[in-house]
């Protein structure tokens, strides 16, 4: 079967994997607006969300046969619950121990860097040690089997949860950013932080919602991604990278941005991984990454969060 | 007496009794995932940490109430500088230097043969490496997180030289390892250039990250390409050092007492030459594009073919380091993880940036360790330990065990007055909100 | 900054032109010029936002020549055209170094512009404040060497000489200065007009034939504005054609041998201190921004 057969198969698949990377993606761009820094261990985030997610799914599933109908609604509405719940208790206290300190100090951009390096570090493998160092899949919440057919490609259940879910969150996070006070906050912290506090906005309390909120993302997001491809304690770190090429790509810092490089990203994997081998899917990746930065490193959007040039 | 802030104090101090308990308590598995953090939390072992952190919050405390007799003290004591100054004098700098070149050469004599392997493979090596990246990270202020695929390339590019079996693929001819040193230096230090010249222009968090896929896509490559490293089974057989001069014979083998002299020996060779780089116009140029690029730059600084110098300075080394991998032991893909390129980063920082003892010292505190818990603790968790050394590190004490005189003024003015900022960078946020 | 890349074909075309100009351009080979900078038709864009608008402006050697004008009037953007941080959409700017070496300016990165033998001071002090004053006045002295970090490492004797030419020639400028007293002092320990006089010492320290400064008295006091004009007298008696930006108009209309008057990204007069003074058009940018003009101590 050729190109040609598959690409809308292609499409499909990378479609889905592509919103998730723009649901991680906003982590980063937002941290990014506030703050000017590359949260290095927004992927711990992910992964211990991830962790969350699977972990009430499994508590809550009663024995027996895959769940279906409103039992399926509701499992999987619990897993993304308790996921992003985690993912942002995970954030709050990263921002807390890793960030705050060290922003006291008026720390130079590179200490913060460093500091993030250690916290994920510190993370990764303490889950590895509490949870083991394999994969855990996620258990069956509803039965999954193809739906329908788009141009002759399958649809599953399976994607269709992950990209409707994905693209609520990513419509609503649009929405808060864009009509919202603390979207405002943000959008005033991102142009300029001094003067945002002499507005009267409160930086210290945006900054702390800026990393929750994006945990809260990235935990449901790893849940998300858990069902797909299961669970590990270092599940993080490639789509953590692949997230913030996604920023990166569409211009870090900018909200919308960041959701059109996460797909755009997840479509160029999916056909890239096709034409060439997919053990080079994560090179595809890297390359991508670098050559934006190479070419056009302001990203596709290129505008900043609030920011107009 | 009890503040709020006192209790808050409290608070954290038991968290951190906690999450200590946790981290060095038994191992989990994620059929039961929550059965190895019971196992920690309730059991009574937890009232040792428990009582641990009451004994540090008391200890803040008493240290607070301690801090103005403390502040005569070292009033006292600064009023006897020209005691202070006498011990500090160059002499006594030498008289250290001396003290510690002896103890490097006994220290081995002293400890078993397995501590031995480690002082050559753990520390040795990579106190060579981390003198290596401080020239990107303490001197340049670069951060490359990737480091570690320079060292890759150096260790098979000793397996393609000097061995026709090592390796599926080889060179036509076979030379000594000893030749190899230059080639793979000047090899690696032309990859860092192809790798810096296009990415030494963008922001250095950005650096950071194409750095680490740098990284990442040389480990995937060595592991893919059976037909030509052998892959993820490794390389076997390059042979070991030797010299063959006429009238010098000498073999270094199996024993790792002559790999660790020769290593100490490189290790001083290459601390006093980038002693000399730091005091010369060239570690001048560093410090000022790490401090204002911008003003550097109008001094005539060359900023870019700088920070392309450092960089590639620093890859040279780590590939010199690779050569020594690889002529000492076995190695495969997993030899160059993004781990180790982690820890590489982590024993700069530990010893201070810019500081070429605190890299030595951070490579024999930290791997010494990992060597102490080797029997005690699964040795992927010993990244635990090292991630939460680099974040107590950054909050504490930034300027690392044995900081740099440079650095540390840096560290101090950035966070007392306006002015010195990062080459990454000043403060992300302006110094208005605390 | 503006873009670099996409203006930088238009920058190319116009210099082309202005090259093809009149014979006192300067071509190589051409007569000796009296001129040591000579900017032509500069035009800097941010977006909508037109900061020069065809600025031509030239300086004599030796001359003091001083750019006054309202705040926003295009001054320090005129400076970062001349110095490589800004690349102007339009325009030309030449340099000569020797009378018959002209150079040009726009395209070319800063510190090869350091190198030609522009140097620059900045509006809002721009020191390496962890090092001390002697090791930043080293800096500049040190673009001039030659030495590798290979002979660096070896210490040979090369680049031991050209060391301790360096600290000797800083030392010197130092002095010149009134600084030598504070050589091991961190910059960021010295007063706010020490560390004004500092950045000049560094700047002469790169061997400029063209000094920039960026309001050389902004936040001194009044004794120091006098042994800054001093100084300033000196620079330029040493052959040091010196480009002044000044809101102190005091210090402008003593020391200057030309002004320059900018607004609104355009020169609206030219002459001696004592023409522009009188000249209405001046007169007439600086009412309502009379301010502008007595404060003598104003940033930005």
């Amino acid at each position: 079967m050729g190109f040609a057969d598959q690409f809308w198969q292609l499409t499909v698949d990378g479609l889905m994997v592509g919103s998730l990377y723009a649901v991680i993606a906003l982590g980063y761009t937002l941290v990014y607006g506030v703050l000017q820094l590359i949260n290095f261990a927004h992927s711990e985030v992910f992964m211990l969300g991830a962790f969350g997610g699977l972990f009430a799914a499994r508590g809550l599933l009663p024995g027996g046969a895959t769940p279906s109908g409103p039992a399926s609604v509701g499992l999987v509405a619990a897993g993304l619950a308790v996921g992003a719940a985690c993912g942002a208790a995970a954030a709050f206290i990263l921002e807390r121990v890793a960030y705050r300190p060290l922003r006291r100090r008026s720390a130079p951009r590179l200490a913060y860097l460093i500091s993030a390096i250690g916290a994920s570090l510190f993370a990764v493998n303490l889950a590895g040690k509490e949870f083991g160092r394999q994969n855990v899949p996620v258990p069956d919440l509803f039965t999954n089997g193809t739906l329908f057919h788009v141009f002759g490609a399958q649809v599953s259940t399976q994607t269709v949860v992950v990209l409707g879910a994905a693209v609520v969150m990513l419509v609503l996070l649009d929405r808060l950013v864009a009509r919202t006070r603390l979207g405002q906050g943000i959008r005033a912290v991102a142009q300029d932080a001094d003067t945002a506090v002499l507005m009267g906005v409160n930086v210290e309390r945006v900054i702390i919602l800026t990393f929750v909120i994006g945990g809260l993302l990235a935990g449901a997001g790893g849940f998300l991604y858990a069902m797909t491809f299961n669970a590990s304690y270092n599940m993080g770190f490639v789509p953590g990278v692949k997230a913030f090429t996604a920023a990166v790509l569409g211009g870090i810092g900018n909200v919308r941005g960041a959701m059109l490089g996460g797909i755009l990203l997840g479509l160029v994997e999916s056909y890239g991984g096709y034409v060439f081998q997919a053990s080079y899917k994560d090179v595809i990746a890297f390359l991508v990454l670098v050559g934006i930065l190479m070419v056009r490193p302001s990203g596709l959007l290129g505008v900043r969060l609030g920011r107009a040039a | 007496m009890l503040t709020p802030a006192r209790l808050r104090q409290l608070w954290v101090c038991l968290a951190l009794g906690v999450l200590a308990a946790v981290v060095t308590g038994p191992g989990g598995d994620s059929a039961h995932p929550f059965r190895a953090l019971r196992r920690s939390v309730v059991d009574p072992r937890i009232g040792i940490f428990i009582g641990l952190a009451v004994g540090l919050w008391v200890l803040l405390i008493a240290v607070a109430r301690l801090r103005p007799l403390l502040a005569e003290v070292t009033a006292a004591a600064r009023a006897r500088r020209p005691v202070a100054a006498a011990l500090g004098g160059p002499h006594a700098t030498t008289g250290l230097n001396a003290v510690l070149l002896a103890a490097a050469i006994v220290a081995p004599l002293l400890v078993s043969t397995a501590a031995q392997q480690s002082m050559v493979n753990d520390i040795g090596i990579y106190a060579l490496l981390a003198l290596g990246l401080n020239v990107v990270v303490g001197y340049a202020g670069l951060l490359d997180l990737g480091y570690i695929a320079f060292f890759a390339i150096g260790a098979y590019v000793t397996a393609y030289f000097s061995s026709s079996s090592a390796m599926p693929w080889h060179a036509p001819f076979v030379i000594n390892p000893f030749f190899v040193f230059p080639i793979a230096l000047l090899i690696a230090a032309l990859a860092g250039v192809i790798l810096g010249a296009p990415t030494l222009r963008l922001r250095g968090d950005y650096l950071a990250i194409v750095t680490l896929g740098f990284g990442e896509i040389i480990q995937l490559l060595a592991n893919n390409s059976d037909e030509v490293t052998n892959g993820s089974r490794g390389v076997f057989g390059v042979p070991h050092l030797s010299v063959d001069l006429p009238g010098i014979h000498y073999r270094w083998g199996i024993d790792p007492l002559p790999y660790y002299y020769l290593l100490l020996g490189i290790v001083v060779v290459v601390m006093i030459a980038f002693g000399r780089l730091e005091r010369s116009r060239i570690g001048r140029a560093w410090a000022a594009i790490r401090e204002d690029e911008i003003a550097a730059e109008a001094t005539g600084v060359p900023t870019l073919r700088m920070k392309l110098l450092a960089f590639a300075i620093g890859a040279s080394v780590s590939g010199f380091a690779g050569v020594l991998l690889a002529t000492k032991q076995f190695f495969n893909p997993q030899s160059f993880s993004l781990q180790s390129s982690f820890l590489v980063v982590a024993i700069v920082i530990f010893g201070g940036m810019g500081s070429r003892l605190g890299a030595v010292t951070g490579a024999v505190v930290l791997q010494g360790l990992a060597f102490y818990l080797r029997d005690k603790v699964p040795p992927t968790d010993r990244y635990i330990y090292f991630g939460a050394v680099i974040v107590v590190m950054m909050i504490f004490r930034p300027q690392g065990l044995v900081p740099s005189r440079r650095r540390r003024r840096e560290i101090e003015l950035a966070g007392t007055t306006a002015g010195a900022s990062d080459q990454l960078g000043a403060a992300p946020i302006g110094r208005t909100i605390t | 900054m503006p873009p670099r890349g996409r203006a930088s074909r238009k920058g190319h075309r116009m210099s082309a032109v202005a090259a093809a100009g009149p014979a006192d351009a300067g071509v190589p080979g051409g007569t000796p010029s009296d001129l040591v900078l000579e900017a032509r038709d500069l035009t800097l864009r941010f977006g909508g936002v037109t900061s020069l608008d065809g600025v031509s402006l030239r300086q004599r050697r030796g001359e003091i020549l001083a750019v006054i004008g309202p705040n926003g009037a295009g001054k320090t953007s005129l400076f970062n055209c001349f110095t490589g941080a800004y690349r102007p959409q339009q325009g030309s700017v030449t340099f000569w170094r020797t009378s018959r070496r002209p150079a040009r300016i726009v395209g070319r990165s800063p510190h090869a512009i350091t190198h030609l033998g522009i140097a620059r001071t900045f509006q809002n002090i721009r020191l390496f404040p962890a090092l001390s004053a002697l090791e930043n006045v080293q800096i500049g002295t040190e673009v001039r060497q030659r030495y590798g970090s290979l002979s660096a490492v070896l210490g040979l004797p090369g680049a031991r000489r050209q060391e301790r030419a360096g600290v000797s020639r800083a030392f010197e400028l130092l002095d010149l200065v009134g600084l030598s007293r504070r050589a091991h002092d961190l910059a960021s320990s010295l007063s706010h007009g020490e560390q004004r006089r500092l950045e000049i010492a560094r700047a002469l320290g790169t061997g400029p034939r063209l000094l920039l400064l960026d309001e050389p008295a902004a936040g001194t006091n009044p004794a120091e504005k006098r042994a800054l004009e001093a100084l300033i007298r000196r620079i330029a008696g040493g052959g040091v054609s010196v480009l002044l930006i000044e809101h102190d108009m005091r210090l402008v209309m003593s020391v200057a041998t030309t002004v320059v008057v900018l607004n609104f990204g355009r020169v609206i007069a030219h002459g001696t201190p004592a023409q522009v003074q009188r000249d209405p058009a001046v007169v007439e940018a600086y009412l309502g921004v009379e301010t502008g003009v007595d404060a003598g101590g104003e940033v930005r």
